[in-house]
């Protein structure tokens, strides 16, 4: 029953209403139980570190309000910063001025890559554009395979002059992709490449080796909501050896808390753009870090008072 | 060996562990480090605090200062976590039916997406076919994508049958009830049954899986039911395990994934809750990246 972090704070907090200031102890006590919350949501330690002090500073430094006890108070002060972090740099895709827009994605193995370039080619298409999809994984057996069916699906051409299954060169099929899409008039191309780990150099490159033969607008990093600390170690990875302009949380149609999206979106700075829902074509959205900031500390019920208040 | 090798490239738990062992005491910061350290490897909240908590009531108990007996006693507890005593052999030998005629074993593999539940189906066939088992397997994922060609291609990498629908979307239960029947007319050892990725919060899926598994054990038990779970995964694993374990009875946990820098420390939680053991881990795409789980090399690993 008190499972949700308002009401742990709730329980931990004291103090009366009334008094200028939060107390030491209170905000101490508070301090703990969000720390809890963040680690059970799978956010990264750096960034709990960094996102309780800050907590705490603000929580010192507030005046108590008299609409609020001091258990909402600090909820808010979190949900604040929450949604400070997760949204404070969303922006629309960055459209090429000159035809066609590159988008690539890239991430671990598993991630949701090829079923996300369905999505975004469907979403493209609803909006007007006319994108290409290409097969630039030949390495996971029938990926390629997989990319056309996705395509069919939503309604997009897609480029696979090559079958895959360890056959071809991903860089050279990147290549003629966008070449094939400015002599077709594609306006938008997205590229799905092999899954990989952040430690793999050999594959790494191969990533970099792709983005500088396409030199994409846009580099998604796409990542599952279920992962765990190693979030930060990997997103660094992806950062540092293809760089990425815009984060994809994926599979936020399960129950993990999401704190992915908190730890990638702080260490990285990078703003988290899309969140893919499930596994059909339309399972696409905008991210939300308003919904994402109570999810991670599951305190709906506590935001939904203090807007009251 | 090949474990603590290919996790040791990761070993940021290890140095900072030896960081904080090194010096002659522990003090807060020290233990704070510590408990930083664990979290890390995705143990989870609750079961560091009780570990160290531990730790500390055996340190004051032995009177323990020295760094090298203290990550030997952290060692010691935390391989207790993970019990070597489970029995971690897979079930594979032929198992008698209900009317008393011996069957295929089962072997069915879960999971929630993308957890490499395919490419694990394909590199155990291949570990069973190097011990002179026949195998035939079942591509029971009719709705990702290209799952069943994915399947195919590992079948045919590995050298064994893939019985699978010839239309998408077809009944998966009928298509694991075709691999089982397939599997014991060719007088095969091991039907190996994959799969489609669902979310253990769906009703739908897991009602799905439910009728897969009435089907798959209709003529004998199903051997091995096996869930793949990434090393990646937090918290959220613990959920995955309880709601699977539930629908469909697992004997087993696949951890894959290891060879990347995750790990996989919600496992630790999953077997001590669920007392269900971590069997074979994941290092790799290929083939031959399939090991037993070694309960030493994984405690190891996780201390660098
Ligand atoms: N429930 C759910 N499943 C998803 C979502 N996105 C992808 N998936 C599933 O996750 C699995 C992996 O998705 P893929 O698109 O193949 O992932 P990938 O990153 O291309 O994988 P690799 O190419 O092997 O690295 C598939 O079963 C997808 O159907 C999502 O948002 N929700
Ligand atoms: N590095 C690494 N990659 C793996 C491992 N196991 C699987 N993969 C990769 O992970 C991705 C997903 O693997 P699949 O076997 O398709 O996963 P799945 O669980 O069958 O996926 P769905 O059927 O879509 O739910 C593929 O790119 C695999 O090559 C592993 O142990 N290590
Ligand atoms: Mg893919
Ligand atoms: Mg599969």
């Amino acid at each position: 029953m008190f499972a949700t972090l308002s009401d742990r704070i709730n329980a931990a907090v004291s103090s009366l209403r009334g008094r200028g200031r939060l107390s030491d102890a209170d905000i101490a006590a508070s301090i703990a139980e969000i720390r809890r919350a963040l680690l059970d949501a799978d956010v990264a330690l750096p960034v709990v570190r960094d996102f309780t002090a800050t907590v705490r500073e603000r929580a010192e430094a507030a005046e108590v309000s008299r609409a609020l006890n001091p258990a909402q108070q600090i909820v808010k002060i979190v949900h604040e910063e929450l949604t400070r972090i997760l949204g404070g740099a969303t922006r629309e895709i960055s459209f090429a001025k000159r035809p066609p827009t590159v988008i690539m994605l890239a991430g671990l193995q598993g991630a949701g890559k090829t079923t996300l370039a369905g999505k975004l080619g469907k979403w493209l298409r609803d909006a007007g554009h006319t994108p290409l999809l290409v097969a630039s994984d030949l390495q996971r057996p029938n990926a390629v395979q997989q990319l056309e069916i996705v395509g069919r699906g939503a309604g997009v051409a897609v480029w696979s002059p090559e079958p895959g299954n360890g056959v071809g060169d991903p860089v050279e099929v990147a290549r003629t992709g966008v070449a094939h899409a400015r002599e077709q008039f594609y306006d938008v191309v997205v590229v799905d490449t092999a899954g990989r780990l952040g430690i793999d150099a050999e594959l790494m490159q191969q990533a970099a080796d792709i983005r500088d033969a396409v030199r994409p607008d846009e580099t998604f990093f796409v990542i599952d909501a279920m992962i765990g600390q190693d979030a930060v170690t990997t997103a660094n990875a992806f950062a540092q050896g293809v760089g990425f302009t815009g984060v994809v949380l994926s599979k936020l149609d399960g129950d993990a808390r999401g704190g992915a999206a908190l730890s990638v979106s702080s260490v990285t700075g990078k703003p988290v753009m899309f969140a893919s829902t499930g596994e059909k074509v339309g399972d696409f959205e905008r991210f939300h870090a308003d919904r994402m900031a109570s999810r991670i500390l599951d305190m709906g019920d506590m935001m939904t008072l203090i807007e009251q208040a | 060996v090949r474990l603590r090798s290919r996790l040791a490239r990761s070993g940021v738990l290890g140095q900072a562990l030896l960081g904080v062992l090194g010096r002659d005491h522990l003090d807060e910061a020290a233990w704070e480090e510590l408990e930083e350290t664990l979290l890390q490897a995705d143990l989870g909240i609750d079961p560091t605090t009780a570990l160290l908590a531990n730790l500390r009531t055996r340190l004051r108990v032995d009177g323990t200062r020295d760094p090298a007996a203290v990550r030997a006693l952290l060692r010691e507890l935390l391989l207790e976590q993970v019990d070597p005593g489970m029995d971690r052999s897979l079930a594979t030998s032929p198992v008698l039916g209900a009317d008393g005629e011996p069957r295929p074993a089962t072997v069915l593999v879960v999971g929630v997406n993308g957890t490499g539940k395919t490419t694990t189906v394909g590199k155990l066939a291949r570990l069973l076919v190097a011990q002179d088992r026949d195998v035939v397997l079942g591509a029971a994922d009719t709705f990702r994508a290209a799952a069943a060609d994915q399947l195919a291609t590992w079948g045919a990498r590995v050298g064994v049958d893939v019985v699978r629908s010839d239309r998408d979307g077809a009944d998966p239960a009928s298509v694991a009830h075709d691999a089982v029947t397939a599997g014991a007319q060719a007088g095969a050892d091991v039907v190996i049954i994959d799969t489609a990725g669902r979310l253990q919060n769906k009703a739908g899926l897991m009602d799905e899986l439910g009728k897969i598994v009435r089907v798959a054990s209709r003529t004998a038990p199903i051997a091995e039911s096996l869930l793949v779970l990434d090393a990646t995964t937090g918290q959220n694993g613990l959920r995955q395990a309880r709601v699977f374990a539930e629908v469909a009875h697992l004997t087993g946990i696949v951890l894959t994934k290891l060879d990347g820098s995750a790990k996989g420390g919600i496992v630790v939680a999953v077997q001590r809750e669920l007392g269900i053991p971590v069997k074979l881990v994941g290092l790799g795409e290929g083939a031959d990246d399939l090991a037993p789980f070694v309960p030493e090399e994984f405690v190891d690993a996780l201390l660098g």
